[in-house]
């Protein structure tokens, strides 16, 4: 009886002790998570219904739902934010998903010198984006800018750019687009290596064009792979903020102010902290809204496939 | 002899040879014009990609009055970024930038990697979504309660904020990486060190990490590089003193009048250490920015 109970109490001491090894391995990144990011989250929906500009001697003042309806009913800055985020998002990953395909197939087979051509295309990604937009803002500069150089040279008009305010969202669309392009290119190329051959031997033998068969064969196997890739980058896309920042600040006017600018403008310019974070929690939830109905195409492509 | 040699020759073959002869010859032809249609796009493709990385290493050889002018040539100057470390305390931000990125990715490995064996070998799930989703909430809604948090504490422009900071974008994406390279290990090794008396910790430290190196590359190379490039955190959390690299050189466009020469000089010595990086590392850096996409 003894003996039994000791055993007991041994095992279930080793089973105690297994588990909290397993926990010590957690434990630090649990830590980490819990009081870097989780805490700042809750925080930030606390301080969405305050009043508070940051001030020591004034503590926050509980103002209810008065900052999100001030987002919603007053500020002319928000609902043009919101489109302009959506536009952003919406022009940069279609252009980089189609010409990311374009470059993939092109670097499908090897050929000589292809290990350097896909080095010198990760190079807009990796690079520093601040750096990249002070050398985009040069190149951009209305009177010694090489492209109005070259603009003027062929005898043409030069442009404004980023003086404009009709041009101004798109020439960054066009920066983001030249930066994250190789990114779809790099996914889709490892998803194209990653195909069976079995498809294209049976289209060859049926006779098949090359076009028929990339619409046919390549596009429907490639959709899981592309659909993630379309998920990743339009949540980043989505929080663009350090070429924006740098090369506009928003301006001219407000003409490239996004959401993640505007709630920067508002936490760290104008120190309106309660109102900056309504802001954060709507966009947070815009961001969680995209990713979750592409998580849920993804899910439903696969299953069928599956089938 | 000769008659009965040509008589033996299979002609009715040599039609159809000529004609598969032919055929050949147009595939080949074919072959050729396509491999220069894609030689071509390739080229302007790399130009095109090129171009920015290579105009501003350009300006940064020129004087200020080369880089006004309307016209296109120039003499080649160093002192652009003789400027750059004398005038501008360029060699401070580096340290800072260098010191940041190196403490950050650290910590956030001792973190990470031992978080991720376990999310996939003890099937902390719900730990693996958490984090996930912590990719997916924009930086920004962190940065707003770390503002004021760290002022309460003190520490805002201290090196402690911009490492933990920094660790927010790091410690995630090490877990996204690591976690399916450890469910990919094969388990029969870690149980036969198990069973032959090693503890958890040992095999975690003495089997999974050996066999995980490329992966731990990987993770190391891209969360120094996004450290390295970080500049929303380090805008609004670093101090004179603590400045990273791409805050130093934001600041140069404040001033009235840009120094483009210094500005351009300063953009390529942020950009060269990431450059060399990705020439020498590109394996990982493909496998790093590609992440979680093909398994997924």
């Amino acid at each position: 009886m003894a003996t039994h109970r000791t055993t007991q109490t041994h095992t279930s001491l080793i089973h105690l002790r297994r588990r909290f090894q397993r926990l010590s391995f957690i434990l630090p990144a649990l830590i980490f998570v819990v009081v870097m990011m989780a805490f700042p989250v809750a925080y930030n929906g606390w301080l969405s219904f305050h009043e508070w500009t940051g001030s020591a001697r004034r503590a926050p003042e509980y103002v209810g739902i008065d900052n999100y309806t001030e987002l919603f009913t007053q500020s002319d800055r928000f609902f043009p934010a919101v489109k302009r985020t959506f536009l952003f998002t919406g022009v940069v990953v279609t252009a980089e998903l189609v010409f990311g395909i374009g470059i993939a197939l092109l670097l499908r087979d090897a050929f000589p010198g292809h290990t350097v051509v896909k080095t010198l295309i990760l190079l807009p990604m990796v690079a520093t984006p601040v750096a990249i937009s002070m050398a985009w803002l040069l190149m951009l500069e209305p009177t010694i800018g090489v492209f109005n150089k070259i603009l003027r040279d062929i005898g043409l008009t030069p442009q404004p750019w980023l003086g404009s305010q009709s041009q101004a969202l798109w020439v960054l669309m066009a920066v983001d687009i030249w930066q994250w392009t190789p990114m779809m290119a790099m996914i889709t190329l490892a998803g194209l290596l990653s195909l069976p051959e079995d498809p294209y031997e049976a289209a060859l033998v049926d006779g098949a064009s090359s076009l028929q068969s990339f619409f046919h064969i390549t596009l429907p196997l490639l959709v899981p792979t592309l659909l993630t890739a379309v998920l990743l980058r339009s949540i980043e896309a989505l929080k663009t903020f350090d070429i924006i920042y740098t090369m506009t600040r928003g301006g001219p006017g407000f003409s490239t102010e996004t959401l993640n600018t505007l709630a920067y403008v508002r936490a760290f310019e104008y120190f309106r902290l309660g109102q900056a974070a309504a802001l954060l929690v709507v966009f947070f939830a815009i961001v969680l809204g995209v990713s979750v109905i592409f998580i849920q195409m993804r899910r439903s492509v696969s299953m069928r496939q599956a089938l | 002899m000769t008659d009965l040699s040509q008589a033996t020759t299979p002609r009715p073959h040599r039609p159809l040879s000529r004609q598969a002869a032919m055929s050949k010859r147009r595939a080949q032809m074919r072959r050729i014009s396509a491999e220069s249609v894609r030689a071509v796009l390739l080229l302007v493709i790399i130009v095109i990609f090129l171009f920015p990385v290579i105009w501003m290493a350009l300006a940064a050889f020129q004087t200020q009055i080369e880089i006004i002018s309307p016209g296109w040539g120039f003499t080649p100057t160093l002192r652009n970024f003789d400027r750059v470390f004398s005038e501008y305390n360029f060699l401070r931000y580096m340290g800072n930038s260098f010191l940041v990125a190196a403490v950050s990715t650290a910590l956030s490995l001792l973190l990470g990697l031992p978080g991720a064996y376990a999310i996939a070998r003890f099937h902390y799930d719900w730990l693996g979504v958490v984090l996930l989703a912590a990719r997916i909430v924009p930086g920004i809604t962190f940065l707003v309660p770390w503002y004021i948090l760290f002022s309460r504490a003190g520490l805002n422009g201290t090196y402690i904020a911009l490492i933990l900071s920094h660790m927010i974008v790091s410690m995630p994406f090490i877990v996204w990486v690591m976690v399916p390279f450890f469910e990919g290990l094969p388990i029969e090794v870690e149980e036969s060190a198990r069973i032959d008396g090693a503890t958890m910790l040992g095999t975690f430290v003495r089997i999974a990490l050996p066999l995980s190196v490329p992966a731990i590359m990987t993770a190391t190379i891209m969360s120094f590089i996004f450290s390295w490039n970080n500049f929303m955190f380090s805008l609004v959390l670093s101090g004179d003193d603590t400045r990273t690299l791409p805050v130093a050189i934001f600041n140069f466009i404040t001033y009235a009048s840009i120094d483009w020469g210094g500005l351009m000089a300063a953009a390529v010595l942020i950009t060269l250490p990431v450059l060399v990086i990705t020439v020498f590392m590109q394996r990982y850096v493909v496998s790093g920015l590609t992440a979680g996409a093909i398994k997924g």
